[in-house]
């Protein structure tokens, strides 16, 4: 192959490329308004190509903007209409389907905050629980610092997460509204409570002999005959019953 | 009737320094196609050149948001933004020399359809991979100015603000890059087919 002059400049000028997709779309965040739940009021959320990347309650989009813009240091615009099935995640509380963009979280911030999502809509977990479904049972307070610093609250549930005797716990919005999303997610707290005054942390049926977090859906179903009360997961072992595969109160016990 | 010139470069300058976020998304796309070849061809890897070019436009923001409006104004977008984009690719060729190798496959991308055969465009491709892959061997400053002057097409003044040196230097690093890589192509076995 010989070249001219001419020909190999042609060649070189052929080399000259186009982006596979444009690059604004990986750059920009987009801000948009939302109703959300009625305890939280309007919402405000950020997201970008990858997904929701923050969520903050209110109703002033500039601020919001300003804010999102030194978070990530990207350009912002806003937009009328948040992403495809959010509307409908903020209504049923079932967001887990959605894309979240957490770059520039921790690997064990993105653990924590993926299992989370997990914790179905009218229903609570421990921290430690959180921890040990991860694989750090030992990192706790780690798990409530994570939650602690949730940058998509109400669709990612940090709500559900609470402490281990059955009380609500820390809520960066204040245990008042922490109370009030899992109240109208049908949570009975004041059961959960009760129990937990009684000592009595986990419900067992004696017609299936399985243990439960009280909050489970599986445990709401044992009708009051049937309901057996324990301190730990051990005990409940100890008495013949097996953890339930819903609520997974199995990895905490092996972590304690 | 007064003919007026489109000065885009100019008039873009302008509007970004009224509006950044509204008017950043016309400097990526007046400008992404010369950034991303930069990418591309200094680094030889579309996957990287992706990621490069994305990173020089959010470190062009981020300079941007600190610029006040007069120097904004003042800007020569185009040979700013791949001086962002070649600084960019040189910090990732270093914190990629202190980490272990990965996957190093040189990926190019298919050129635009354009009507022409399958078999056409494969040896295209071919020739465009092999040209590739000699550009990669070059000398850095000597790769740096063909790929800025005849790949993605600056004039001499902007390749000279680019390499910071005055245009007659330029111009001898382009065709001395050349003639090295003419003598490359010569002595490659595959060339001799």
């Amino acid at each position: 192959m010989t070249m001219s002059p001419d020909l190999l400049l042609d060649q070189l000028r052929g080399l000259a490329a186009t982006p596979p997709s444009p690059l604004a779309e990986r750059l920009y965040t987009s801000v948009v308004g939302v109703e959300g739940p009625s305890s939280v009021g309007a919402l405000l959320i950020a997201f970008t190509d990858q997904g929701i990347s923050y969520v903050q309650p209110g109703a002033d989009a500039d601020q919001f903007a300003d804010e999102v813009r030194d978070r990530f240091g990207r350009p912002i615009r806003v937009v009328k209409r948040p992403p495809g099935g959010v509307i409908e995640a903020l209504r049923s509380g079932r967001a887990r389907q959605l894309d979240y963009d957490l770059r520039g979280l921790t690997e064990f911030e993105q653990a924590v905050l993926r299992k989370t999502l997990e914790i179905p809509r009218g229903e609570t977990r421990p921290y430690g629980w959180v921890a040990a479904e991860i694989g750090k049972g030992r990192a706790v307070r780690a798990v409530g610092t994570a939650l602690g610093h949730n940058p998509v609250p109400f669709l990612i549930p940090c709500h559900r997460v609470v402490r281990s005797d059955g009380t609500e716990g820390h809520y960066g919005f204040g245990t008042a509204m922490k109370r009030d999303l899992l109240t109208a997610e049908q949570v009975n707290l004041d059961e959960i409570h009760d129990l937990a005054a009684r000592g009595v942390l986990y419900l067992g049926s004696d017609t299936t002999n399985i243990v439960c977090y009280p909050s489970c859906h599986q445990a709401r179903r044992i009708s009051p005959d049937h309901r057996v009360g324990f301190r730990s997961v051990a005990a409940a072992v100890a008495a013949g019953y097996r953890p339930c595969g819903h609520c997974r109160p199995t990895a905490l016990a092996a972590s304690a | 009737m007064v003919a007026t010139i489109a000065l885009p470069d100019e008039s873009l300058t302008w509007r970004l320094s009224r509006d950044l976020d509204a008017e950043f998304a016309d400097v990526v796309s007046s400008f992404e196609a010369a950034v991303y070849t930069t990418a591309l061809r200094m680094s030889g890897r579309a996957d990287d050149a992706e990621d490069l070019a994305a990173e020089t436009f959010l470190r062009a923001y981020a300079a941007l948001r600190q610029y006040d409006p007069a120097r904004i104004v003042e800007l020569q977008l185009r040979p700013w933004l791949i001086t962002i984009c070649l600084n960019a690719w040189r910090n990732q060729v270093r914190t990629a020399a202190r980490r272990p190798a990965r996957d190093t496959r040189t990926f190019v991308p298919e050129p635009a359809a354009t009507g022409e055969s399958p078999e056409e465009a494969a040896e295209r491709n071919d020739e465009a991979d092999q040209l590739a892959g000699w550009l990669q061997r070059l000398a850095d400053k000597q790769r740096t100015a063909i790929v800025l002057r005849h790949v993605v097409g600056l004039p001499y003044a902007e390749v000279a603000l680019v390499l910071r040196c005055p245009e007659g230097t330029a111009k001898s690093h382009v065709s001395r890059g050349l003639t090295q890589l003419r003598a490359l192509m010569s002595h490659d076995p595959e060339v001799l087919r």
